[in-house]
């Protein structure tokens, strides 16, 4: 499967990508990251933006991950006003939120709230790589560490969502706890017999790898999402040693023992309610 | 001394020059008595200047001194019939992570750290304290154990990170730091946490959550090292200095920002200048923290852990 994705995509790579960007017309239609194949934009919103060639995951944004997996009209936003601070003073940093606040429509990187799952009530969490490439900051921690909260009062299942490229640089060592306090969290719920599920997206490293993303009862990943903790080009200059290709992928992961399963994203809906579906609690 | 840090080269320059008119007085017939006193005094004021007021950056190199105490150098002061035990019993043993058991005033406790080496060939044993998954895994086998026996647990960090190794990724070093904030959350003993030296990111948070978190003086405490923040900040690794002022990485600014309990002082002119000292400096923090944390009962010890973490963080509403 993977091999397939990097063969395809070495194979269509002979368009310059320059030129391949000039050649589609924006808005109609859109070009495949993993296969540079255009597509009409329609298409690809049908498959979910997996590419129908060669099924390489393109993001989503937050609302698009929540219209793929709830019910229609049944989920309910938490905390939407919580947004970032700048507890550093760090030059640009609030001018660098509110312009991805623009463009993202978000008040900041993740969207927690709950709803309906083929029926089935759960507490949810999705972050967007899109706003500050969904970097962890204090906002992300108390908005993820409020939602388990809730997940646990209301015993509820909790579902989150990865995409992160790490801890928000911004926040300093805030970034850092928020680490422990989400994992912290997620212990009580846990400990209270709350079901966590992680769904790793493209990507998720660093400091959200390290903590809630990895400690899901269960944790799964979508086709080709980069999954680590140190970054691949770090590692190479430490080890001196080219990696290969297939490094950090959910496919290396999950042959290393360290996911449960790699969901294609046609089959997560189903999955999850599935797998809700088998820890109701039974003879109620 | 062997390693001068270049903002403290006045202050050794001036100690040269006492030293040698000491010499001088003891040598000859000459009495330089009054000429000691005035630089004697001189010196006094210098190190006030230099050591009382430390930047960011000099506190970075005081953390990095080559000299600068580990973890076994407290053991050896502040604990008696320590006994190292090694092993993940999953995949083997990282040397990076020191851990074992002793007592601390006649009672037993769990000691947990990061251990660097002091010359290479120590170093290149202990991977410059940058634990494998295998490190992090045997710290959370002797935390339970700790939390089996009834036993406080103290954890020393000392960590410029988690290794980051080809190796390290496979097997899974993201989920056994994870595996360690998720399970340090519930033990139900207390944790008393102390950076000694640098605190470098999920690295040092992986034996960081506890009760109680202090820092030494010029110990540092961040999400990534100066030298990793410029360079993905401001793609020049040359500003670290600048980004060590912005990062707000010392024990002051993470007093500040309500993520540690206190700050330990340090011996004038850093740890490395009076090992025994700076273990005293410990020892009254230390055990001031073990004594309250022992008022707890189980219950309220993981409410308090809980209610400690839920704070920290900078948020508005709008
Ligand atoms: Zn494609």
């Amino acid at each position: 499967m993977l091999k397939d994705i990097f063969g395809k995509r070495r194979r269509y790579a002979s368009i310059p990508s320059e030129q391949g960007k000039m050649d589609v017309p924006e808005g109609l239609m859109q070009k495949c990251k993993g296969c540079n194949k255009i597509f009409y934009r329609k298409e690809v919103k049908k498959s979910l933006h997996v590419c129908t060639n060669c099924g390489y995951h393109h993001p989503l944004t937050a609302w698009e991950r929540i219209d793929s997996l709830f019910d229609v009209d049944t989920f309910v936003e938490w905390d939407a006003e919580i947004s970032s601070a700048n507890p550093l003073n760090f030059p640009d940093y609030i001018e660098k939120l509110e312009k991805d606040q623009k463009k993202t429509g978000l008040n900041e990187g993740v969207v927690t709230g709950k709803g309906l799952i083929d029926s089935h009530p759960t507490a949810f969490a999705v972050m967007d790589s899109n706003f500050r490439m969904g970097s962890m900051g204090s906002a992300i921690g108390e908005k993820i560490a409020r939602a388990v909260e809730n997940a646990r009062k209301e015993e509820i299942p909790f579902i989150i969502f990865s995409a992160s490229g790490g801890a928000r640089m911004q926040e300093g060592v805030l970034s850092l706890m928020q680490m422990a306090k989400t994992s912290i969290a997620i212990k009580r719920f846990s400990d209270a017999g709350g079901l966590m599920i992680s769904v790793m997206t493209h990507p998720t490293t660093g400091g959200v790898s390290a903590s809630f993303a990895s400690i899901g009862d269960y944790n799964f990943a979508e086709p080709g999402a980069l999954i680590g903790f140190a970054g691949r080009r770090i590692i190479e200059q430490t080890i001196r040693e080219k990696l290969p290709q297939d490094f950090q992928t959910a496919e290396f992961q999950l042959k290393h023992g360290q996911l449960d399963k790699v969901i294609h994203r046609k089959e997560m809906r189903n999955t999850l309610a599935q797998l809700l579906k088998l820890h109701e609690k039974g003879g109620e | 001394m062997k390693h001068v840090l270049d903002f403290e080269k006045p202050v050794v320059n001036l100690r040269e020059k006492i030293a040698e008119l000491k010499k001088i007085t003891q040598d000859s017939e000459m009495d330089l008595t009054d000429e000691i006193s005035t630089l004697e005094e001189r010196l006094k004021v210098l190190e006030d200047d230099i050591y009382g007021n430390l930047k960011p950056w000099e506190r970075v190199q005081m953390a990095r001194h080559g000299e600068r105490p580990t973890t076994l150098d407290y053991i050896e002061r502040l604990f008696t019939d320590f006994i190292e035990f090694h092993g993940d019993r999953l995949f083997g043993d990282d040397a990076a992570i020191v851990s074992g058991i002793a007592f601390y005033k006649d009672k037993p406790v769990t000691i947990i750290g990061h251990q660097r080496g002091k010359d290479t060939k120590e170093n290149i044993r202990r991977n410059f304290g940058m634990p494998h998954p295998e490190g992090y895994r045997k710290a959370l086998r002797h935390m339970k154990q700790a939390e089996k026996f009834n036993r406080p647990i103290i954890c020393f960090i000392d960590t410029k990170g988690a290794y980051p190794g080809k190796a390290a990724e496979e097997r899974g070093q993201s989920e056994a730091i994870a595996r360690n904030l998720m399970e340090m959350a519930g033990l139900t003993v207390p944790i008393v946490c102390i950076v000694i030296g640098e605190g470098g990111s999920g690295g040092a948070l992986a034996l960081g959550v506890g009760d109680h978190i202090h820092m030494l003086e010029n110990s540092t405490y961040s999400v990534i090292s100066p030298e990793g923040a410029a360079a993905l900040l401001w793609k020049d690794a040359s500003l670290a200095k600048h980004a060590a002022e912005t990062m707000g990485i010392t024990s002051y600014d993470l007093k500040k920002l309500h993520v540690i309990d206190e700050i330990i002082p340090e011996p004038r002119g850093g740890a490395h200048r009076d090992v025994d000292e700076q273990a005293k400096f410990i020892d009254t923090v230390l055990s001031k923290s073990l004594k309250t944390l022992a008022t707890y009962d189980e219950e309220e010890l993981l409410e308090k852990r809980w209610e400690k973490y839920k704070q920290i963080g900078d948020y508005t509403n709008r």
